[in-house]
């Protein structure tokens, strides 16, 4: 199976360009809403490929970038709690808060770690049972699957020195708060594969056509958003407002439906605000009220103050597709990913971080 | 975050009821939860994100992506005409 590689290969990728200009008649706005695809399209140089009449807007969907700056805030109170062991995706650690980020409350002495999985901090907690080990759970219904096992399994093991400060958010709700402002013109959708493939395409009918905008399911390789914008364009052409799935290979109708039972039993639909962008409703996941007792906020009476950022970042205006990271007066001069001024500039898959290290 | 690597699966094991495997990513073997992918077993490839197996790669579906732009280049052809000059917006046909 020499797939990565063939996903890759530049020739495919030249000659998918050809074609898709070859079918584009008129200017249309194409948003990839998920940060991995931002990531790959700037750092590939895919965008440049692409004929001038078609315009890629990079959307919301970094879980880094849209986690409120008063989660954060939260994970480093509750970092400096006594006997609390703060784990957390290393993405977090440099994402600014308020007053500072979490690696600068690790540097004054709080005991925070970087986990690769949520099944490592609940091996902390089994091991460390004098101790409260707290998990940020962040991400999108990619990263939900893991963060509800976690739980799920601490439930299953009798820990009583876990829990999960939740901060997950969904994408359909994202796209049709997108749709629903005024302000942003997207004629046209790449959905997150590695969402879907969770997920299905559940959701995504629905909002085609509420919309009338086609949506299509797309992976991660040059040569899948390739073929995934070839798609698009193909339906905007002929006018057809519906779902296509560019991603057959790890996606289908249904998606997982052992994670969805997990899911189902551990979360629950609520309310979020997003990072830059604002509150969305039923935007997000928190723990049922069967898993309300490994709630993190709740063990540790956590409040949540809204702040704001710093006057010169305009990381909402990037993730809500108005802005290019290049031309906000701050980028590359006083917001680099050494000295970030918004979350946009910390992730690998915020579009600021994704234009700097690609030399833009 | 939403990154997920493919694998493949080199072996299981269970850990206290719960399925895990050791997959392997070109030559890095890591393990992984495959709670969620019943269906997988030794030999398949997996998408691994966070520790976790989210999806199969169905290999029938990763061949027809690989044929797409196979396809999307035929149609070209064959609006264009194989081999043949584009014919001349002006003057009488030849």
């Amino acid at each position: 199976m020499n797939q990565p590689t063939a996903y890759r290969d530049a020739e495919t990728v030249r000659r998918l360009a050809a074609a898709i200009e070859r079918i584009t008649t008129r200017s249309w706005s194409i948003m990839e809403v998920c940060g991995g695809q931002t990531h790959a399209l700037i750092r590939h140089g895919l965008d440049g490929l692409l004929p001038s009449s078609l315009r890629m807007i990079h959307g919301p969907g970094c879980p880094v970038c849209v986690t409120p700056m008063a989660v954060i805030d939260q994970a480093i109170a509750v970092a400096g709690e006594p006997g609390v062991i703060l784990c957390s995706f290393g993405d977090m650690l440099r994402v600014p808060g308020s007053r500072e980020s979490l690696l600068a409350a690790k540097g004054r002495g709080a005991d925070v770690r970087v986990v690769y999985s949520p099944l490592d901090a609940v091996r902390l907690a089994e091991d460390e049972p004098d101790r409260q080990v707290v998990f940020l759970a962040i991400g999108f219904e990619t990263t939900a699957p893991a963060n509800a096992m976690a739980v799920k399994l601490a439930a299953q093991r009798g820990l009583t020195n876990f829990t999960l400060l939740v901060s997950q958010v969904l994408v359909p709700p994202a796209i049709q708060a997108i749709m629903s402002d005024p302000a942003t013109r997207v004629d046209a959708f790449l959905a997150a594969g590695h969402v879907a493939s969770v997920t299905g395409t559940a959701g995504y009918p629905e909002l085609a056509r509420r919309h009338r905008v086609p949506i299509v399911i797309t992976g991660f390789e040059p040569v899948d958003l390739m073929v995934g914008i070839h798609r698009a364009v193909t339906l905007l052409e002929a006018g057809r407002p519906e779902v296509a799935n560019a991603y057959g290979r790890a996606v289908d109708a249904a998606g997982n439906r052992a994670a969805q039972a997990v899911l189902d039993e551990v979360f629950e639909v609520c309310d979020r605000c997003w990072r830059g962008v604002g509150l969305i409703p039923a935007s997000g996941w928190q723990l049922s009220a069967a898993y309300a007792g490994y709630d993190a906020a709740r063990r540790f009476s956590l409040t949540a103050a809204a702040a704001p950022e710093p006057a010169a970042c305009r990381s909402g205006d990037v993730l809500r597709g108005l802005l290019r990271p290049t031309e906000c007066p701050a980028f590359g001069r006083e917001c680099t990913p050494q000295t970030p001024l918004g979350a946009t500039m910390v992730s690998s898959e915020g579009a600021c971080a994704a234009y700097f290290h690609a030399g833009r | 975050m939403c990154l997920a690597i493919p694998g493949r699966i080199a072996s299981l094991h269970d850990d206290r009821g719960v399925r895990m495997g050791r997959v392997d990513f070109g030559g890095v073997v890591k393990e992984v939860c495959l709670a969620y992918v019943p269906e997988a077993g030794v030999g398949d490839y997996a998408l691994v994100h966070v520790g976790f197996a989210i999806a199969t790669i169905d290999p029938a579906e990763a061949e027809k992506t690989l044929a797409t732009f196979a396809e999307i280049e035929q149609l070209d052809d064959q609006a264009a005409g194989p081999g043949s000059p584009p014919p001349s917006p002006i003057g009488p046909p030849p």
